[in-house]
């Protein structure tokens, strides 16, 4: 009991010493000097509440142990729901069903909506991207975000500086990329984990110093502005076309409305996406596809078997890269604006949680954690400052809760004749 | 009777000043079964590693039919049809059993990008082939009705079984097998000493052996090649090693 005590005294306090400087003290400026101002009294309170929770907790934490073990109805998914919701007949029907929702959501929801939406399935085409390389061949890519960075960087320049439309340098960039997955994988081909991870991460950051400091070429920080936006068929969406070129509005008689551009974007990036998931789900049934997982499985078993770890390294690199350099295009179309801090390091983390939360090589995994992720920074908007630290707790309670990921996929059940 | 289908002489393998493996020469005939036996640590998995890329000799010559493959990496001696086992099971755990031996068909299948993007006829028919073969070998390890489970939750001696028949998925010309009766206990080592005398009788499989279970080595080789230290100690068939009085102070023990 004295034990408990004291360990629970010193928590409080920890507690106490952790949150007052962060919660309690803000810094503001006086005329002009900076002064430190003590919090209101009602944050003080939630902070000695908050200790004092603390303190019963571990002073109690046998009993509370006991009693959520004792307790019946935890809320944990029951085996039957998660078995049938991880199975992959279930998974290709809600896949499905979120596609019919992606494909009527322009139609219904607001502007801003469908730009999120937007924003999310440039995630979603990331998200199944690197899971190729993480999710299923199993190599640890910190510096995906550099394949995005070049995908983007590939149509800002090819437009600029050549005046090429978005639809041709959509598989430019893609190759672009993918040559950059493959020159990557050549230095990394005999590293693994922690060591594969730390040399992709800085090739991210090379790519994104590189931008930034070849000013002659790329604009440097200024990065590169007013890129064309795609156009359907040669028809802009612009309020008036440039010379020698169509507007849709004048074109089929209509108003001129800014919102027919967003829903078009909107639509491409559903395009993108849509066959991203289906290249790579073929992909998973095929005998490349096997070999990553197998790969990931153990390298050793591969090369006695006569498999060549190398080839299939590589291909996964450079088929991951091609995913993120047309995710990258479409990026550079939609935002018309780039600069290398587009694509800092916390892209490729975002990335990565996505795959991560959404269950290693699981589809439809990926697709929801990229909308949950998304998602929620935005609608957590009004706790602004607080929003990464919500961020952090999901992340934690998603490791206690689901270890596994939000959907894992099971392996496919396969029938044999006879 | 033509040349052997594995030649080996003079090899050695040194680690810094560690002479592993010192002249160990041995000769395996098609449908043979031969069989390297000596105590821990004798070398015998470093010739393993040797013989299928995995170490680079320092010295000696390996042929197989004649040709030279000493120093070829790992997969290109597994491509050439030298295909081992590991001591340690090294299955795709979390893989179910049928998906194991398709990866192992990977170089037989259609890998043509563009044929599995479309699922073309042929992409199909050569998965359907790879599933049959695979579903005729699960067979004859007496796994099928564990197609697909995880190859993680098998038995051991059924992951052991597994991964033999993971190897003759990839139709190879000798096999070669570490330890395959370790672990497993006497009912599961008679099936083996059976699968192996199938593999050897139905399908033409040749077979380099690693074995401490004396029964069985003497049981199925045609011939036994005896490893100490590192260097070759002795080399006969089954009643010659078995008389061979160095063979017994070293590894056998006296009666």
């Amino acid at each position: 009991m004295t034990r408990n005590f004291k360990s629970a005294f010193f928590s409080a306090l920890l507690v106490l010493a952790v949150a007052y400087p962060v919660f309690g003290l803000k810094l503001e400026i006086v005329g002009v000097n900076l002064a430190v101002i003590g919090a209101s009294t009602t944050t003080v309170s939630v902070i000695i509440a908050g200790a004092i929770a603390m303190f019963l907790r571990v002073l109690f934490n046998e009993q509370i142990t006991a009693a959520w073990r004792s307790s019946p109805n935890l809320p944990v998914v029951p085996a039957k729901a998660s078995n049938f919701l991880s199975l992959p007949s279930t998974q290709r029907w809600i896949i499905l069903g979120l596609v019919l929702v992606a494909l009527v959501w322009p139609f219904f929801g607001s502007r801003g909506a469908v730009d999120i939406a937007t924003l999310i399935l440039i995630y979603v085409m990331l998200g199944l991207g690197l899971n190729i390389v993480v999710g299923l061949a199993g190599l640890l890519d910190l510096g995906y975000v550099g394949f995005y960075a070049v995908g983007a960087y590939s149509y800002a320049l090819l437009s600029h500086y050549f005046g090429l439309g978005f639809w041709i340098c959509l598989p430019i960039a893609g190759m672009m990329a993918a040559l950059f997955g493959f020159l990557l994988g050549f230095p990394v081909l005999r590293l693994r984990g922690d060591y594969l991870a730390i040399v992709t991460l800085g090739f991210g950051e090379i790519i994104r110093l590189l931008l930034r400091n070849m000013t002659d070429l790329t604009g440097g920080p200024n990065g590169i502005s007013n890129i064309e936006k795609p156009t359907l068929f040669g028809l802009s969406f612009e309020r008036k076309a440039a010379e020698g070129m169509q507007t849709f509005h004048e074109f089929f008689g209509l108003q001129y409305n800014s919102i027919n551009k967003v829903i078009f974007l909107y639509l491409v990036a559903l395009l993108l996406a849509l066959a991203a998931l289906f290249v790579i789900n073929r992909l998973l049934r095929m005998p490349i596809g096997r070999a990553w997982e197998a790969l990931r499985e153990d390298e050793i078993a591969c090369r006695a078997l006569g498999l060549n770890p190398t080839i299939i390294k590589l291909s996964a690199f450079t088929l991951g890269a091609a995913f993120a350099g047309f995710a990258g295009s479409f990026f550079a179309a939609r935002q018309g604006l780039i600069t290398p801090e587009s694509f800092t390091f916390i892209e490729s983390a975002i990335i990565l949680a996505i795959v991560v939360l959404g269950g290693m090589g699981s589809q439809l995994g990926v697709i929801l954690a990229a909308i949950v992720m998304i998602l929620l920074p935005e609608l957590m908007r009004e706790f602004s400052e607080y929003r990464m630290l919500m961020f952090g707790a999901m992340m934690v309670l998603m490791m206690i809760w689901r270890p596994q990921g939000l959907l894992p996929m099971q392996r496919p059940h396969m029938e044999l004749r006879k | 009777m033509s040349r052997p289908l594995l030649e080996v002489s003079g090899l050695s393998m040194r680690f810094g000043g560690l002479l592993a493996v010192n002249g160990v020469g041995l000769t395996v005939n098609e449908k043979q079964v031969v069989s390297m036996i000596g105590p821990n640590g004798a070398g015998k998995t470093t010739v393993f590693n040797c013989l299928t890329g995995f170490y680079k000799p320092t010295a000696g010559t390996i042929l197989l039919d004649g040709e030279p493959i000493q120093g070829l990496a790992g997969h290109e001696i597994a491509r050439k049809g030298v295909v081992r086992t590991f001591q340690n099971v090294r299955l795709f755990k979390e893989m179910t059993a049928l998906e194991n031996l398709l990866v192992a068909q990977h170089r037989h299948l259609n890998t043509n990008f563009l044929s599995g993007l479309f699922r073309t006829p042929a992409f199909r028919r050569s998965e359907q082939e790879a599933m049959e073969y695979a579903a005729h070998w699960l067979e004859a390890v007496n796994l099928k009705e564990f197609a697909n489970r995880t190859a993680g939750t098998l038995a051991y001696g059924q992951q052991r079984r597994l991964e033999i028949a993971r190897c003759m998925m990839t139709r190879p010309r000798i096999l070669m097998l570490d330890e395959p009766a370790a672990g497993l206990n006497p009912k599961e080592t008679e099936d083996l000493k059976a699968l192996i005398g199938v593999l050897r009788n139905e399908h033409n499989a040749t077979v380099l052996l690693i074995e401490h279970d004396m029964k069985l080595v003497m049981s199925i080789s045609d011939h036994i090649v005896v490893i100490n230290q590192g260097t070759p100690l002795a080399d006969g068939t089954p009643e010659q090693i078995r008389d061979n009085p160095e063979v017994i102070k070293a590894y056998l023990g006296e009666a």
